[in-house]
């Protein structure tokens, strides 16, 4: 692999960990802070490829379809919650797995009734459509640099939401000790209810970015919920800077496997976690 | 030790030391468990009874020290490893399988001794040598009445019953008691002192308790924690004396009573 | 119900299965043919969710492997001996639930229930992604296996009816054989895992190896049941070890109420029954299952299982007004 070729991967490498990191994010903290098993967490990741798609549409701008999506989607969070996820807190996860096994069934339904089963494309915002050239014969997409630069600055957010903010601190504490928090006087409920809006908005805003590269798709959001899990996995429930870590792991991992062994591409994320498993099966982030 | 006969030394536990992060829940703890006697862990809450019990019997690994039972090195065996060698527990919360008969939850702890995972198309009510421990582990245990019950809906002294039966039927040596008198009426708790004297005779028994009543009735050795560490060893009579004791115990909730 | 009723009423419902084929309609013996495929699937599951309280989300990738184990294994324009291919298939299926069972085991909870659905990918991928079984266009099992032993042909796999008997006998076996183990020494220490794991470690049990076994033995089973799949339907392809597959098999185990091998059953029945009835009126028709499930949950804690005794204690509520 020549130094140029080297270059391109790693940028693709940290752009698709950086996105997976959105997805695992949310996933990691609604496990964490509400002990709870959220099949359907893909499915959000589904959703704002095709609200990317739907208000891109509509509106002729990738950047108006993500503005507006976003409060579309921490909405839609928000409600779930209140009328699904708030009955699933004291349930075992085999209730969990199967409540949100069914909502995958419905949104993949619905996706199916509203927009169709075909694949479509979503055009790339005209002032990012433009490349950088690396040697004289490669270059680099600039819309790709841009994800990575949005999540950074996502990544950086939230560390400084968790670490220095009220909320952080409950939901530090939430990850810690649920009686502790409600004797302070906390409102337990309405925590559950921002953390689970915003891991929908998070992954629903990954899905948003993919779409220009990944385009839209039925079923999508499986393999990003699978993924997701493999990255919580070897993270450890409930570590934020744990997902980060996977997330990247993962997304190295999966681009240079399709490079160096394109035979078994598919399963080298795996095997990063079946090695985790046996060195630290409880996440390599996780405490003691 | 001021008692004259030697007796056999099962368990014998040295330096144990445990930290949690920064935090040091047992610093030093030396423990000796000799057939024939009752050693009792006195102390505050938070004391670290719980993380010394749980050190012994292989439910946490201590930080630093060394167990010993029988003469061998046991610092490194698993709590299922430990149960093997002849180191039977109790847990603080009652801790059965509630939806189990009274003779299920006895059988499944003699079926422990002689596993024999392969056999997988013999009947476990077969097992005529299970059965017959489990009956006579039960009646030890002064259960026999309730031997055909649903575990669950014994009352809460029946309970603690059932799980000294259990450790019986897994031909423990040693018994680890976290707490069997916690939540007990006094005829109850008298019943339970009778059982555990009966006990003594044969095993060497550890018991983690607060009710200071049963504690001087039964005790043959106590040692008092406070923050993690040993304050003072000896018999009843020299901890009763103890001004140490009674200093550290002053000004807290579980003043002693005598 | 009193162990002769309910003994009564298992033994109709074998007759009555037992004369599907005497209708003739080819269609419906196909039907049901495929439903107790997916009975002994559940009970295969149900060994582990209901039994052992271990939740596998990736149970699908045992019945995949030999469903491909018996297209793979079968010469392309021959029979292959139906003694030899059935038992290597359930072989292969046993051995990767134990490697892989070695892994995930080493985890708990929520972990497990992620870790299990993972390696079921990444056994999907293995079929999906290398030429090894046709990629995502499957492949064919173009002719049964002969059930021949030297020159004598006990019943040919190849006739719809013989076939569907056939399948049958194996669900009563695979009854009676998960019936009898989880009356063993074996099958109380797993029942006795799943009620307090950790209780049964401190009474020197190495649950560990317990909980191998069993995972062993449901993915055999669950291989079983996937074989049969490949010689009914002829056809296999990637998608049977989808995690959609795993989410169903669960969904039917649960259906029917865990840790209740005849509930597998009926759960199995009851989902491609629904499927059947919801397929019939759209295409849409997981939009329908979907909702159900999310019904069942929220309204109904206990599974479909707990309706009779909901309904009964409702109607005494009534006629005690």
């Amino acid at each position: 692999m020549d130094f140029a070729t080297f270059l391109i991967q790693t940028l693709n490498a940290l752009q698709y960990g950086l996105l997976l990191f959105l997805v695992a994010s949310g996933l990691t903290l609604v496990f964490g802070i509400m002990g709870i098993i959220n099949l359907a967490h893909g499915s959000f990741y589904m959703i704002g490829a095709y609200l990317a798609f739907v208000l891109t549409s509509a509106t002729g701008s990738l950047v108006l379809a993500i503005v507006l999506g976003i409060p579309l989607a921490l909405l839609f969070g928000a409600f779930l919650e209140w009328a699904l996820f708030s009955h699933l807190y004291k349930r075992d996860h085999l209730e969990q797995v199967l409540l949100t096994y069914g909502l995958i069934l419905v949104f993949e339904e619905l996706r199916s009734l509203l927009v169709g089963n075909d694949v479509h494309g979503v055009a790339i915002p005209a002032f990012l459509d433009a490349s950088i050239r690396l040697t004289e014969v490669m270059s680099y997409p600039v819309y790709r640099l841009a994800i990575s630069v949005v999540c950074i600055v996502l990544a950086v957010a939230l560390y400084f939401v968790i670490q220095r903010t009220r909320l952080g601190m409950m939901i530090r504490a939430g990850n810690d000790d649920r009686t502790m928090v409600e004797a302070l006087g906390i409102n337990i409920n309405m925590i559950y209810r921002v953390v689970f809006a915003l891991g929908v908005a998070l992954a629903a805003l990954a899905g948003m970015l993919a779409a220009p590269i990944s385009s839209v798709f039925p079923n999508m959001g499986g393999q990003v919920l699978i993924i997701s899990f493999v990255i919580v996995v070897i993270g450890g429930i409930g570590s934020v800077w744990g997902a980060l870590v996977a997330a990247l792991i993962v997304g190295f991992a999966d681009t240079f496997g399709k490079v160096l062994l394109p035979e078994i591409a598919g399963m080298v994320v795996y095997l990063v976690m079946a090695v985790v498993l046996l060195w630290r099966p409880e996440g390599i982030l996780k405490k003691g | 030790m001021s008692t004259a006969k030697t007796n056999e030394i099962l368990l014998q536990a040295d330096k144990l030391t445990r930290r949690f992060g920064g935090l040091v829940a047992n610093r030093d703890v030396s423990v000796t468990i000799e057939r024939g006697m009752i050693h009792v862990l006195l102390g505050p809450n938070g004391a670290g009874k719980s993380t010394c019990i749980n050190m012994l019997s292989g439910d946490l690994p201590p930080s630093e020290g060394t167990i010993r039972f029988m003469g061998n090195d046991i610092t490194g065996l698993t709590a299922a490893q430990r149960s093997k060698v002849g180191i039977g527990r109790s847990y603080q919360r009652t801790n059965i399988f509630p939806q189990f008969t009274v003779l299920e939850n006895v059988r499944l702890a003699a079926q422990s001794r002689n596993q024999q995972p392969w056999r997988i198309f013999s009947k476990a009510m077969a097992q005529q040598w299970a059965l017959d421990k489990a009956r006579a582990c039960i009646a030890e245990a002064g259960l026999d009445k309730r031997t055909d019950w649903v575990a669950g809906v014994l009352s809460h002294g029946e309970q603690r019953q059932l799980e000294i039966a259990m450790v019986l039927a897994t031909d423990a040596q040693v018994l680890l008691l976290d707490e069997p008198l916690a939540g007990m009426g006094s005829e109850e708790s008298a019943k339970m002192v009778d059982l555990l004297k009966r006990l003594r005779a044969t095993r060497g028994i550890l018991l983690v308790e607060h009710d200071m009543d049963a504690v001087f009735a039964v005790a043959d050795v106590i040692t008092v924690m406070v923050n993690g560490e040993m304050l003072e060893c000896g018999p009843p009579a020299q901890i009763k004396a103890s001004v140490a004791v009674q200093q550290a115990y002053l000004g807290t909730e579980d003043s002693l009573h005598v | 119900m009193n162990p002769q009723a309910s003994l009564i009423l298992k033994l109709a419902a074998f007759v009555a299965l037992a004369c599907v084929p005497l209708t003739g309609e080819s269609f419906y013996v196909e039907m049901i043919a495929k439903m107790l495929v997916m009975a002994i699937f559940a009970m295969s599951l149900d060994l582990l969710v209901g039994f052992t309280g271990l939740v596998s989300l990736g149970h699908a990738a045992y019945f995949g492997i030999a469903a491909y184990a018996a297209a793979l294994l079968s010469p392309k324009y021959e029979a292959a001996n139906l003694w030899v291919v059935f038992p290597a298939a359930v072989g292969l299926s046993a051995l990767a639930a134990f490697v892989i069972g070695l892994f995930v085991l080493r985890t708990k909870g929520i972990y497990f229930i992620m870790v299990t659905l993972a390696f079921a990918q990444m056994a999907y991928f293995v079929f999906h992604d290398t030429p090894v079984g046709g990629g995502s266009d499957g492949i064919y099992l173009n002719v049964k296996p002969s059930a021949a032993i030297g020159g004598w042909e006990p019943f040919d796999l190849s006739n719809a009816d013989h076939q569907y008997y056939f399948i049958l006998a194996i669900l009563l076996l695979v009854y009676l054989f998960l019936w009898r183990v989880l009356q063993s020494p074996f099958g109380r220490v797993l029942v006795g895992i799943k009620s307090n794991e950790h209780r049964m470690q401190s009474m020197g049990y190495f649950t560990f190896r317990y909980k191998l076994g069993a995972f062993t033995l449901a993915g055999a089973l669950g291989g079983v049941a996937g074989f049969l799949y490949a010689v009914l339907f002829g056809f296999v392809t990637p998608e049977l070890l989808s995690w959609h597959e795993s989410g169903n098999v669960l969904l039917m185990v649960i259906l029917g109420g865990m840790g209740n091998l005849v509930g597998a059953v009926v759960g199995a029945f009851a989902f491609e029954g629904m499927r059947g009835v919801f397929e019939g009126w759209t295409s849409h028709w997981q939009l329908l299952m979907g909702g159900v499930i999310v019904a069942v949950v929220l309204f109904l804690p206990g599974g479909l299982s707990s309706l009779p005794g909901r309904l009964r204690r409702a109607l005494q509520g009534d006629e005690a007004k």
